[in-house]
């Protein structure tokens, strides 16, 4: 367990541990306690939900939250990852460690009919391989397990159409959203009414951004995969974009050669999908200081948002998280 | 318990984590179509440095694609999000958005200007401290002006900036700025509205946004930052009672029951003595559990979890309270703001969320619509969508609450259409309409499955709908008679026997009929708690007054009979002569003829008269009650 240093908190009179508490800013507790409501909800009002775990840094914080939310108890739904086979392998192992740790239960979702077709991202293209392995895998896991509430850790900051994405997001029995016909959301009042078939995607963290996720996981400890970190690692130029290799399935072009650079990533995803940048920053402070001075937006790594303007409202349409 | 290099916190940062507690203000943009609302947010974003290089660069490319502002910088492109809007250059749904300057952090709901998506902006409201209503200078105060600023008074918000965009387009004319600010000044003191800042802006251009406009010198007010970042709006939720709605029961082992919620008002302690409301037992708090670990107190806002000093029966949806008791009332009267496209009917049931506590509830009255240009009281029967009214609630049980005006987490509650799941309106308490705190169900020692067992039967309803002539009459009568036969208890209702009595003061309009199955499936359900099988043969047109009468029962209890003998047959028979009078014109709403019947989508038996005869229609239901064990 790594130290934090503390601001000004005294031992709290009372702690079982006598640990030392810092002070947490009054907006990331209003955060948190709004999203801690948010996930009791989800947990009282569904018959059967489950927290979609994609092991990134806002599923940490999620996670974090969701134990906070039922302590001394486990959060009451399973963790759901769909995994492509192409993530991260600093992420799978990362994935079982947190869960084999925090008891709980992991369900892990691969599209084996993709994967028997050999859809991979090389070949098909990034809009193919993501609906076949990330959406339709998403969709297959939920009906397999007969889940009504699927909650995840997508923040309106992120992206145009998320911005517009209700707390209590409704999806037809095929999994589609509707925009133009959402439910309305007033206070903290949430309609969880949903016919046989329908389902209901949860977002605790709508009204976070990124830099409150990242001082919140630099102030409450929370780990997070190691790639975020600066490291000396192999990477190929593509695009314009840098993109690790991270085993022996990424084919390399004529002349292409992997060159060790100091890189990190700002979000997580399938390994030749995900851009890193070029970065020192080894520490989280780092991280958070390099973040304050950015000039571009964390999704500028992600290839699947460029492939046209409105491409995320479409595949959320779809069902996409 | 390391999962990563060991990341250090350099001393250095503390400083900056420790300042950087600027609050955060919530507020909502509104105002009519093409007051240019979307162009304000989207410049506040731009001049707060919000957005990024890569935003930057797709915001270019975009405004030369999709824009509506020729070369420059289409701001709008911003917040309209959804393809739709983009195509139709209107912003048809709430978008939320971040951004900070030096001295505060603000989210920002963009809402719609168009009158069919005022529930988008109520909202909007909903959450938000402040308001920034836009108006056109050219037009100044209009009807969405006033119809806006009308569903924020009611929605609690107390402070409003005035901005007044386009300035350029009437030659910065400071005359008739200062005309527009009286007109809103008056209006918003016949809100209630108390705090009012009016800002003359050149959305597109950043005048008085951010930096001061060099072209407006006769102002010498704040710009519309400087005002978000100095308005103090802080609320008094501590100073109030303590109340904590019940969310959920914690019970990881035996020895822990821990009770979740997020504190509504008041401050509490441990040692504290609580009530639990409606049962009203009194215990202490034992422990108070933190996200930030065991505390001894915690205050309005926090999502904690309670364990007590004495083990009473508290579930979610009860309230927990210190101090003064929080009132309980099964009738209330409410404002509501009707969302859904289908009218508001009276009688009828709906689904009422209010904190953590569901039930279901009936407008008995509608006492007025409020009309939007002037704030009259107009009498009405009935709310369209977007329309304003105030309303008596009939609950199906006591309801802990607060009226909107002490208390935005205990007053505020949706209704749900139980058919569609649609959010039908946004209520606000206003008052309880009497007291129910010593109102209980009389508990019975005798339930309804002793009964069920001394006749040896399930009880359920059988619910014969279908056209007038179908059938429906003949066949109940001859499934009564055989169960009669085989010794078992039934009773039939018939729906033109019941109109001659119980019934007899109802007609035919949407309401009385509605009314009228609400009657006839109260008493089957009386009957099924007394063991019995009831007969229901009535019309009954309508597919959301059955579903009410299957939710008045238990899961098994109601079996739908659709007689589906088709129209012209039906018509032929016309055993009573009521076709032809309805084709003559003498009778108005008739089923069928100049009234939609809406058949079962899923009936649990379905007989057509025209196929099979009455008897062996009686005898397949006897079939089924065997099947399905209710005999």
């Amino acid at each position: 367990m790594l130290e934090v240093p503390t601001i000004d908190a005294p031992a709290v009179p009372g702690m079982a541990d006598g640990k030392q508490r810092r002070i947490t800013p009054s907006h990331l507790r209003r955060l948190e306690a709004e999203s801690i409501h948010i996930l009791r909800e989800a947990a009282a009002e569904f018959r059967k939900p489950v927290m979609l775990y994609s092991i990134g840094k806002d599923s940490s914080v999620l996670l974090h939250l969701a134990m906070k939310a039922f302590d001394p108890g486990k959060p009451p739904f399973p963790l759901l990852h769909v995994d492509t086979t192409w993530k991260f392998r600093e992420m799978i192992a990362f994935r079982d460690r947190r869960a084999r740790e925090l008891g709980l239960d992991l369900i892990v979702h691969t599209n084996t009919n993709g994967l028997s077709q050999g859809i991979d991202p090389f070949t098909h293209g990034s809009a193919r391989y993501t609906d076949v392995m990330k959406t339709q895998a998403l969709r297959q896991a939920l009906e397999l397990h007969g889940f009504d509430a699927a909650i995840g850790g997508a923040r309106r900051d992120e992206e145009k159409s998320r911005a517009k994405e209700r707390v209590f997001s409704h999806r037809s029995a095929s999994h589609r959203w509707d925009p133009k016909n959402q439910r309305p959301e007033l206070w903290g009042l949430y309609n969880t009414m949903l016919a046989p078939g329908e389902s209901m995607r949860v977002f605790p963290l709508s009204n976070w951004t990124e830099l409150d996720v990242w001082d919140y996981i630099l102030l409450e400890d929370i780990p997070i995969v190691p790639l975020y970190l600066a490291a000396s690692r192999p990477v190929v130029e593509r695009d314009g974009a840098l993109i690790m290799v991270d085993d022996d399935r990424m084919p390399l072009q004529p002349g292409e050669a992997p060159q060790w650079r100091s890189v990190r990533f700002r979000t997580l995803g399938c390994y030749p999908l995900t851009g890193a940048t070029t970065s020192m920053a080894a520490t989280l402070p780092e991280i958070v200081q390099e973040m304050m001075a950015s000039r571009s937006s964390e999704r500028q790594g992600r290839m699947i948002d460029r492939d046209s303007p409105a491409s995320m409202e479409r595949k959320k349409a779809e069902g996409y998280f | 318990m390391s999962y990563h290099a060991a990341p250090t916190i350099a001393a250095a940062d503390a400083p900056r984590l420790a300042q950087d507690d600027r609050p955060t203000l919530r507020f909502v943009t509104c105002g009519s179509v093409d007051d240019g609302k979307s162009t304000l947010v989207g410049r506040l974003l731009y001049d707060s440095k919000a957005l990024l290089d890569d935003q930057l660069d797709a915001l270019a490319s975009e405004s030369k694609t999709a824009g509506t502002t020729g070369e420059d910088l289409d701001f709008a492109l911003l917040v309209d999000g959804l393809q739709a809007e983009r195509e139709q250059g209107i912003t048809i749904d709430v978008a939320y958005r971040f951004f900070a300057t030096k001295l505060r952090r603000f989210i920002v709901a963009d809402t719609p200007g168009h009158a069919q998506y005022t529930r988008n902006m109520a909202t909007g409201a909903s959450n938000a401290d402040l308001a920034v209503v836009l108006v056109d200078a050219r037009k100044g105060v209009i009807t969405q002006t006033r119809r806006h600023s009308h569903i924020l008074s009611l929605l609690g918000i107390r402070h409003v900036v005035l901005a007044v965009n386009k300035m350029d387009l009437i030659g910065f004319d400071g005359g008739r700025f200062a005309s527009i600010t009286a007109e809103y000044l008056t209006l918003a003191g016949q809100l209630g509205i108390s705090q009012v800042q009016c800002i003359p802006v050149v959305a597109p251009d950043g005048d008085n946004i951010v930096a001061a406009s060099t072209r407006m010198p006769w102002y010498t007010g704040p710009t519309i930052t400087a005002y978000l970042e100095s308005v103090d709006v802080a609320g008094d939720a501590s100073q109030q009672p303590f109340r904590l709605p019940v969310q959920w029961v914690s019970r990881p082992h035996a020895d822990f029951r821990g009770f979740c919620g997020r504190i509504a008002s008041g401050t509490i302690a441990v040692g504290d003595a609580v009530r639990a409301q409606p049962s009203g037992h009194l215990t202490r708090i034992a422990r108070i559990l933190t996200p930030a670990g065991e505390r001894n107190h915690a205050e309005a806002g926090e999502s904690i979890t309670l364990t007590l000093a004495d083990e009473i029966d508290v579930s979610r949806g009860d309230v927990l309270t210190a101090g003064s008791a929080a009132p309980v009332s099964d009738q209330l009267a409410a404002h509501l703001v009707w969302f859904d496209d289908a009218a508001m009917v009276d009688g009828r049931r709906y689904l009422l969320r209010c904190g953590t506590a569901s039930t279901g509830a009936v407008i008995t009255t509608l006492k007025h619509r409020i009309a939007i240009d002037t704030m009259a009281r107009e009498s009405a029967t009935t709310l369209d969508v977007n329309e304003i009214g105030y309303v008596h609630l009939d609950l199906d049980r006591p309801l802990v609450f607060e009226t909107y005006r002490d208390n935005r987490d205990m007053g505020s509650f949706i209704l749900i259409d139980p058919i569609s799941h649609r959010t039908a309106a946004a209520g606000m308490i206003d008052m309880s309409l009497r007291r129910a705190t010593n109102v209980h169900w009389q508990r019975l020692a005798v339930d309804k499955s002793v009964r069920a067992r001394l006749k040896q039967q399930r009880p359920c309803v059988l619910w014969f709908t279908g056209l007038s002539g179908a059938g429906k009459s003949t066949i109940a009568n001859l499934v009564d008679n055989r169960l009669a036969e085989l010794g078992r208890h039934a009773a039939l209702l018939d729906g033109d026997n019941l109109r001659h009595g119980i019934n007899r003061d109802l007609g035919f309009s949407n309401a009385e009929r509605t009314e009228n199955v609400r009657r006839v499936a109260e008493i089957a359900g009386l009957f099924v708690d007394a063991g019995l099988i009831a007969l229901v043969a009535l019309i009954s047109p309508f597919r959301s007054e059955r579903e009410l009468a299957r939710q008045r029962l238990e899961a098994g209890e109601f079996i739908e009979i659709h007689v589906a003998t088709p129209l012209a047959e039906c018509e032929r028979r016309d055993p009573n002569g009521l076709y032809r009078k309805a084709r003559a014109g003498q009778l108005p709403a008739f089923t069928g003829i100049d009234q939609p019947y809406e058949a079962p989508l899923a009936p649990d038996i379905t007989i057509d008269t025209s196929e099979l005869s009455s008897e062996a229609a009686c005898e397949r239901i006897i079939r089924y009650l065997r099947e399905h064990n209710y005999l």
